[in-house]
Formats: structure tokens, sequence, C-alpha cells
């Protein structure tokens, strides 16, 4: 019988497999990151750094602060209303009957296999027709079409037969329709509630092409980027993708550490 | 069996009984399939009953009806003279507790324990005094400021109890509450649960398919199948003179003869069978198929005692031990079901040996239906 290799020469492919990978998805963002604290004013190599005037210069840009609030506001506000529509979706289907409730269940996540792309087309002639100004609101309309589904599939997916039971027992103890909602459904389903929330919040955050489509004077962060690009690179994009990319870096691990430390309890 | 005025107190005195439910004529149709079949029922204030039946009887639709889960298609329900057909679960004077327990995961034990309270708005010290009593019935005081997920099965189910029971409820509806526990533990609970509804008063209504179960908690056992009442009364009543074929068989093993009224007068009838004629108690017409119900215990191996009479020799097929008794099938010739014959303790029997069998027809029981 032949000795088996050691160890470490066993998992070498492996490990070098691994190593290509993780280089392929985040030595992009790493330079990226890396370039943001460069000294000059182009941002290729030689790195002549450290310095964070790229930062100051972002974080004094008033357009650039003016898009960030809206971000965080379009982020938020849409990000809710998607959890809210979702979860009152989610019940009904699954706790009512809903005459139809497979076609409606379809038409719910139909959106997840559109392309924002076209979404957005289709919201700008929509919103042409009705006469709707392109605004904020309308990014946060757009916003809302692309999460809501996935808010419904994730609170629809944890609404078990034995959940349904706990809510009877509710109900039979003198919980009338709200009370029953709001003190048994809603906490019980709060990590899938908080789930789809912050995942909500992180789609909506980088979404570019519906908030390009249907903006106009108020944009968002990921337009006001775009904008700053045209004008070629220079390390304030770097510094301020770098801000983007810490952001959505943030919001996973809360997401991370709230919900899914949690169940593990 | 007729459906038609029966009362779990045995005997019906119009307008004496206080019923505690009511159940008049109600029907339950699911699409094609009919679960219930116009079941008239009354249930006396302050007993303990246990609906019985194997799964597609109709008794946990029953029960779901009495507890404002479902509608009945026809009929109505009466909860203390007031009709509720149509009245929400919240707003019923019934709790349940649930087979699955159905506790609120994320309240604490006490939390759970007042949360009924806590609809009917009662203030906040009563409601903790009334927790803690209820938890100091199900001898869980200590685990009040507990999660759910801490407590065993066992624990479970009491707090379920004590919930279902801290609101003070007019009935009480146990879905199959013991189902989910192991044997030792289900039978501390029958005890448990026995020894409650004493102390508490409430009407309780169990719904199980299990018999043992049924014939150690329940001043009254209603026999269910196929939606409707096969038979109604004390448990003892119901294991020595069951008035139908189906509850003879549910309720305990029985042995069947099949046979025909030869004569009949004077509450005795005459059956002729391939075993012999035998007159029995009861009231049948002449000429009348019938059968002839014994329990396995009632049969007598190798001697008659008092007024017994010989059924012939029987072939033992098999044999086992069950602790208390060894229990055997024997074939008699004439027969065409083999005997089930329980024989004492100590006294084993090899398949293939010849046995002896008799009977007193005091034992057997007359079945027309």
């Amino acid at each position: 019988m032949a000795a088996r290799p050691p160890r470490l020469l066993r998992h070498l492919p492996a490990m070098i497999y691994a190593a290509l990978v993780y280089g392929f998805i985040f030595l992009p963002v790493a330079v990226l990151v890396l370039f943001s604290f460069q000294g000059s004013r182009i941002p290729i190599p030689p790195f002549n750094g450290p310095s964070l005037k790229w930062y100051a210069a972002v974080f004094s840009d008033s357009r650039m602060m003016d898009a960030l609030t809206n971000s965080i506001l379009v982020a938020l506000a849409s990000s809710l209303v998607s959890v809210v529509l979702g979860f009152l979706a989610a019940y009904a289907l699954a706790r009512q009957r809903v005459p139809m409730a497979g076609l409606i269940q379809g038409f719910l996540t139909a959106p997840l296999t559109v392309s924002y792309l076209i979404i957005a087309m289709g919201l700008l002639i929509t919103f042409n027709a009705v006469g709707m100004p392109k605004s904020l609101l309308t990014i946060g309309i757009g916003h809302v079409v692309i999460n809501l589904p996935l808010c419904f599939a994730i609170v629809y997916s944890q609404m078990g037969d034995h959940q349904a039971n706990i809510e009877r027992a509710a109900r039979d103890l003198g919980a009338a329709e709200w009370q029953v909602l709001l003190l048994v459904t809603v906490p019980i389903l709060w990590p899938a509630l908080f789930a789809s929330f912050f995942l909500s919040v992180t789609f909506s955050w980088d979404e570019f092409i519906i908030a390009f489509m249907v903006s106009r004077f108020e944009v968002t962060l990921p337009v006001e980027i775009w904008s700053m690009l045209r004008s070629g690179l220079n390390p304030k994009t770097n510094a301020v993708g770098s801000f983007v990319f810490l952001i959505s870096i943030a919001t996973v691990l809360v997401l991370d550490l709230i919900v899914f430390r949690r169940r593990k309890t | 069996m007729s459906t038609g005025g029966m009362t779990t107190g045995g005997m019906t005195k119009e307008g004496m009984s206080a019923a505690a439910v009511e159940l008049d004529r109600v029907t339950k149709r699911f699409d094609e399939t009919l679960a219930l079949d116009a079941i008239t029922l009354a249930i006396e204030e302050g007993s303990f009953v246990v609906l019985l039946g194997p799964s597609g009887s109709g008794k946990t639709t029953l029960l779901n009806i009495l507890g404002g889960f479902l509608e009945p298609t026809n009929g109505r329900v009466l909860i203390k003279g007031a009709d509720v057909t149509n009245v929400a679960p919240a707003k019923r004077p019934t709790t349940t507790v649930f087979q699955d327990y159905a506790l609120f995961p994320h309240m604490t034990i006490a939390g759970n324990v007042g949360f009924g309270l806590a609809m009917q708005g009662v203030a906040k010290p009563e409601r903790r005094l009334r927790v803690e009593t209820a938890l100091e019935m199900v001898g869980l005081a200590h685990t009040s400021a507990r999660k759910v997920h801490q407590l065993s099965g066992g624990q479970k189910q009491r707090i379920a109890l004590a919930r279902a029971l801290v609101v003070e409820p007019a009935v009480l509806l146990l879905d199959e509450p013991l189902g989910a526990l192991d044997l030792k533990l289900r039978c501390q609970m029958q005890e448990e649960l026995k020894a409650i509804q004493k102390r508490v008063g409430t009407t309780f209504v169990h719904v199980t398919h299990d018999q043992d179960e049924a014939m150690a908690i329940a001043d009254t056992i209603v026999v269910m199948n196929e939606g409707r009442i096969e038979d109604l009364g004390a448990p003892e009543r119901i294991y020595l003179r069951p008035r139908t074929r189906f509850a003879a068989g549910f309720m305990g093993d029985s042995n069947f003869i099949a046979g025909r009224v030869a004569e009949a007068a004077g509450g005795r009838v005459t059956v002729d069978t391939a075993l012999g004629r035998f007159a029995v108690e009861g009231a049948a017409e002449v000429g009348q198929a019938v059968a002839l119900s014994i329990r396995p215990e009632h049969v007598q191996a190798v001697e008659a005692r008092g007024a017994a009479r010989p059924l012939g020799i029987a072939r033992v097929l098999e044999s086992g031990f069950f602790g208390t008794h060894h229990q055997c099938t024997a074939k008699l010739d004439e027969a065409e079901q083999p005997f089930k014959v329980r024989l004492p303790q100590k006294e084993s029997i090899a398949p293939g040996a010849d046995l002896a069998l008799f009977v007193d027809p005091a034992d057997m029981v007359l079945l027309t239906g």
C-alpha cells in the first residue's frame, strides 16, 4: 500500500484553487480600496499613499453628500415598504383561502426573474403615462418592485403549519386578528422580517439601472458615482466606491450577527 | 345506533341536566366526504368526556367545531345554552390544548400562561397572581421566567394545560394532547389530567384514538366511527355491554360469533350459532342476523366455572406473553374466525396444543347493529 502524501500536499490543489477564486473576486475590490488612499491624482501604480485627502474630498462634496442622504432615505423607506407589503402578502397567501392563490404567488415572485433594465423601462413608461415626475419617490417605487418579491419569498418560506397552529392558539385565547399579527406572527417571524429588510437595504443601496432611469435632479449615490466616472478615473471615485462597499459589508455583518447568530441559540 | 337525544349522563331527563355543551344535528361536509353525520349530543357540566375513535372517525372535526375553528355545514352548537355555531374562537368560552402544544416560542412561560388573561384585559397584578396559581396547579411554578424551548415535552404539555385553564373556560378542549409523550409519561399525565379536572370542575372534552387512555380518564366515552356516534356511556358499560360491533371491537379485543335469532321473549334472546344455541340478554326479532361478542378474558379455557358452557376443543395457533397474562389465538373447527383467549400469567401454552373452551352466556353481548 502506497504511503499517502502528506496532508499539506494533498490539500494543496484545493488551496490554490480557493486562493485563485477569492483572488479573482476580491482583488479588484482590494485594488479599489488601496488606491482610494492614493497620494497623487491618478489611481494607478505606483502607490504613493496613504492619504485620506480623497475621502475628505468626497465628504466635502455637497452633491455627493446629497446623493448619500438620498440613497439612505430610499434604501430605508423602500425596504420598509417592501417588508410590510411582502409580509402581508405572505400572511394572506399562507393563512387564508385566496382565490387563484397560485397565480397571485406567481405574479408576486415574477419580478425576480425579470432583468432590472426591463423593469426600469416599464416603470419609466408607466410614470410617463400617468404623469408622475421623476423623483426619489419613483426610485423608491422601483426598488419596492425589485425587493418586494424577495421579501415575500423569504417571509412566505418561514410561515409553516406549526406556526399556523400557534396563531390558532392565540385566537383561541381571545386575541383579535390584529393582536395575533402583532403579538404572535410578527415576533415569531422577526428573523425572517429582519433578514428581508437588510437584504432589501443592500440591494437598494447599490442599485444603479432603475435609479438611473427613473431619476432626474435628485439622484442616489450609484447614479452620482456614475456621472463622476464620466469625467474620468480619479482616486475620489475609489474613495466613494470603498465607502459604498463598506456600508454593504456592514449591513451584511449586522444581518449575520442579529439574525443568524440568534437562530443558532 | 340512533343519534337522537343522547346525554353523557346516561339517562336523559329533559330539562334537568345542566348541559355544558349541546350539539344539535351537527353535520360537517368536506367537499364530497361527510365528516360528521347529524351528531346530536349533550355534554353534562363538569364531566370528563372522551371522544374516542380511529382516524377519520370525525372526532377531531367535532372538537374543531366545538372550538370554533370549523363551522358546521348544518346544525347548531350550544355552550351553556347560548348558540355559538357561528361565533369565532376568540369569542367562545372554550380553550384548547393542542396536540403540538402550540406554545408561543418568543414568550416566557409566564407570558404564555398570561396571554389569555392579557387578551381579556385583566390588570397586571391580578394576572401575575392567577398565572402563578395556574403554574402551581401543574407543578411548574419555578419555570415562569424560562423560555419555551428550555422545557421538556411533558412540561410543555402542562404549560399548555395551564395556559388554557387560567382563563377559566366553560369547556376545555384537548386535542390528542398526550400523543407525543412516551408511554410512562403518558400514564402519569393521564392521572394528572384526571386529578386536575376533578379539582377545577371544568368540563373537559378530550379527543384520543387510544382506548386505554379513554378508559383511564373518562367519565363518559363517546365512541365515534365514520362521522357517527357508535356508543356513548361510562367506560365500564361500554367495555362490558357495547352497543355496536364497532364499539365492541374498538374498545379492547373481542370475539364475534355470527348467529340468527331463534326465540325472543321478555328481554331474553336465544341465538343459534355454529357453536351451539345461546340464550343471552337483549332484544331482537326472530330470524334476525345478529352477532354475539365475547371478550378474550371471558373465554374460559381447560375447565369451566359457574354456568359456563363448552364451546368445543380448539387448536392453539399462536401464543404470546403480555406480562399480566398470556394471550393466544385458537381455532375451533366449527367457527370461521380463530378465538382470542386470555390465559393466566403462569399458564403458557404452545402452538399446536388442544384447548377446551367454555363460555358463560352471561358474558356474551348481543349485537344487532
